[in-house]
C-alpha cells in the first residue's frame, strides 16, 4: 500500500514514461541494469515496474548511502527492499556478489547500476565486473538493459532540490553472456546495449 | 459560482458538439475501409475522449470561479514549461536557476494575477525574472553557451507562463457593461481558440493540398487555414451574445484569434522540428503534450487581452498610462 503510493508519486513527480522497447514486463527472473546519474534512478526504475513485478524486484544499492539517518534505511528496507552492498572495500566475508546472489534466490529480480556510482558525464562510465559475475553464475537469468533519460537533470549529483523536468526510461532487448565471451567484451557489449537505447529517448 | 443563462447555453453547446463528434467518429470508424483511414480515425476518437476530460475540467474550474480557474491555468503553465525545458538542452549550471523558475517565479507571477496587482503582473517576468535568470546562471559559474541557455529559459517563461497567464487575466478586466460576466469571455476565447485548431485540422485532413510551410509543419495547408478560419469566424461571431462585443467586433476578434493561433502553432512546430520530435510530451492521450494544445492559445491570449483592455475597458483611456 505505502510502496504503491511511493511508486505512484515517484512516477508522477518525474513525469516518467516507461517504454518496453525490447521486451515486455515479465515475471521471470531478470537483472535490470541501467546508467546511473541521479539518486532518483534506482527508486524510479523500481517504481516504473508494474506492481506484480515490483514486489519481486530488489534494488541493489550502496550501503554507505542508504544506511544514513532514519528515513533512508526505512525506505531501503521496507519500500525498495534494497540489497545493500559494500562498494568501497569488499572483503572475503562481505563480498557483494554473494549478497546479490543470495538476494535473488529463486524468484527475485535485481536492479543494478554497473557503473558503480553516479556520474555527471554525458556518457556512462565503464561497467564494473559485478554484472559479468552475476551473468556467469546465473546464466539462465535475463539481463535487461535500461536507459534512464533526464534524471540527472531532475536531480543531479550534489543537488538537494529537484527541477521538475520530465524523465523517461526505455527497457531494451535482454542480453546473455555468450559462450566463451571474455569479461572485457561482455562488459563493453552490456554498456553499449544501454547506450543504444538513448537514441530512442531523444 | 458563475452561473447564468448564457453560460449555461454555451456549456450545453460545447457538450452537444462533443456528443455529435463522439457519435460521428464512432460511426466513421465502423465504416472505414483502409488501414490508414482507420488509424487517423482512431486518433480522432482518442482526441475526442481527451476533449471530454478537458471540457469537464475547464468547465468545472470556470464554474468554481476566478481563483480555481487561475490556479488551473497556473498548473497548465507549470506542465507546459516542464515540457518546454525538458526538450531544451540545459546544463548542470542551470539547475538552481530552473528551480527558481519553476517553484518561485511561476507561482509568484500567478499570485500577482490573483492579487489583482496589474502593474506587477505585467512586468514581473519581462523585467525582474528576465534579469534574475542570467544572474543566477552566471553565479553558478558555467559559461558554455551562456546566452543560448539564458535565452531558452527566458523564452520558456515568456511562452508557457507569461503568455498563457493572459487567458485567465481576462477574468480581471473591468469591461464596460460586462461586470461580473468575464468568465463567459474567457470561455468564449478558449472555445474559439480550440475550435479554430479543430476546424483547421478537419479542413486540412479532408481537403488540404497546398502546404503553407512544408519545412515547418507539413500538416498546415492553405485549405485548412482558410476553410477552418472562415468557419471559426462564423462560429465566433455567432456567439457574440456571450461576449462584450458586437457581432462584427466578435468576428474581428475571432479572425485575430485564428491568425495568432495559427502563427503560434507554426512557431511551436518550428521548435519541435528543430528538436526532432513530433509532440511536446505525452500528458494528453491522442494529443501529445499540454503544449500541443496550448500552442495556439499562447500566442492569441496576450493580444486578445490587450486589445480588450485597450478598447473595452470601463476606465477612461488616459488613466491607463
Amino acid at each position: 500500500m505505502i510502496s504503491g503510493l511511493i511508486a505512484g508519486s515517484l512516477r508522477l513527480a518525474t513525469g516518467a514514461l516507461a517504454r518496453w522497447q525490447g521486451c515486455g514486463p515479465d515475471l521471470r527472473q531478470r537483472i535490470y541494469f541501467a546508467n546511473h546519474s541521479s539518486n532518483l534512478d534506482g527508486p524510479l526504475l523500481w517504481a516504473s515496474l508494474p506492481a506484480p513485478l515490483r514486489v519481486r524486484t530488489r534494488l541493489v544499492a550502496a550501503h554507505d548511502y542508504w544506511s544514513v539517518g532514519k528515513i533512508r534505511p526505512w525506505m531501503a528496507q521496507s519500500v525498495f527492499r534494497a540489497v545493500l552492498i559494500e562498494r568501497k572495500r569488499p572483503t572475503a566475508d562481505c563480498n557483494p556478489l554473494d549478497t546479490m546472489l543470495q538476494a535473488m534466490g529463486d524468484d527475485h529480480s535485481l536492479i543494478i547500476f554497473p557503473e558503480g556510482g553516479r556520474h555527471n558525464d554525458p556518457e556512462p562510465q565503464p561497467f564494473k565486473a559485478g554484472l559479468f559475475h552475476l551473468a556467469r553464475r546465473r546464466p539462465e537469468v535475463e539481463l535487461v538493459p535500461v536507459w534512464m533519460e533526464n534524471l540527472n537533470r531532475i536531480l543531479p549529483k550534489g543537488e538537494i532540490l529537484p527541477a521538475p523536468l520530465l524523465g523517461s526510461l526505455v527497457f531494451g532487448t535482454p542480453i546473455r553472456l555468450e559462450e566463451g565471451e571474455t569479461k572485457i567484451d561482455f562488459l563493453a557489449r552490456a554498456r553499449q546495449s544501454v547506450i543504444c537505447l538513448r537514441d530512442i529517448c531523444r | 459560482m458563475n452561473f447564468d443563462r448564457e453560460l449555461t447555453w454555451l456549456i450545453f453547446g460545447v457538450v452537444a458538439v462533443l456528443v455529435v463528434a463522439s457519435l460521428l467518429t464512432h460511426l466513421m470508424i465502423k465504416r472505414a475501409r483502409t488501414d490508414g483511414a482507420k488509424a487517423t480515425l482512431e486518433n480522432v476518437a482518442a482526441r475526442t475522449r481527451a476533449w471530454w476530460w478537458m471540457v469537464v475540467i475547464f468547465t468545472a474550474a470556470i464554474l468554481l470561479g476566478k481563483t480555481t480557474t487561475t490556479l488551473l491555468f497556473g498548473l497548465l503553465s507549470f506542465m507546459a514549461l516542464r515540457e518546454f525545458i525538458t526538450l531544451t538542452p540545459t546544463r548542470p549550471g542551470d539547475h538552481r536557476t530552473l528551480f527558481w523558475v519553476f517553484f518561485v517565479i511561476t507561482p509568484l507571477h500567478y499570485w500577482y494575477l490573483l492579487d489583482g496587482w496589474y502593474g506587477m503582473f505585467s512586468i514581473f517576468i519581462p523585467v525582474y525574472a528576465f534579469l534574475f535568470v542570467p544572474i543566477r546562471s552566471a553565479l553558478a559559474g558555467d559559461c558554455d553557451h551562456f546566452l543560448e541557455r539564458t535565452a531558452k529559459i527566458q523564452w520558456g517563461l515568456l511562452i508557457c507562463v507569461y503568455s498563457v497567464s493572459h487567458a485567465p487575466a481576462l477574468l480581471s478586466l473591468d469591461i464596460k457593461n460586462y461586470a461580473g460576466e468575464n468568465a463567459k469571455l474567457l470561455f468564449w476565447f478558449v472555445v474559439v481558440v480550440e475550435i479554430s485548431d479543430v476546424l483547421q485540422y478537419v479542413w486540412g485532413k479532408t481537403c488540404g493540398k497546398r502546404k503553407i510551410a512544408p519545412t515547418v509543419s507539413p500538416n498546415k495547408t492553405w485549405e485548412g487555414l482558410i476553410g477552418g478560419g472562415f468557419s471559426t469566424v462564423i462560429i465566433g461571431a455567432a456567439l457574440y451574445w456571450v461576449t462584450p462585443f458586437y457581432p462584427l467586433q466578435a468576428a474581428g476578434m475571432t479572425a485575430l484569434i485564428v491568425m495568432m493561433g495559427f502563427l503560434g502553432g507554426l512557431v511551436m512546430s518550428a521548435i519541435k522540428r528543430d528538436r526532432g520530435v513530433k509532440d511536446w510530451g505525452h500528458a494528453i492521450a491522442g494529443h501529445g503534450g499540454v503544449m500541443d494544445r496550448l500552442d495556439s492559445l499562447c500566442f492569441a491570449a496576450p493580444v486578445v487581452f490587450h486589445i480588450t483592455r485597450y478598447y473595452f475597458d470601463s476606465q477612461p483611456l488616459l488613466q491607463k498610462f
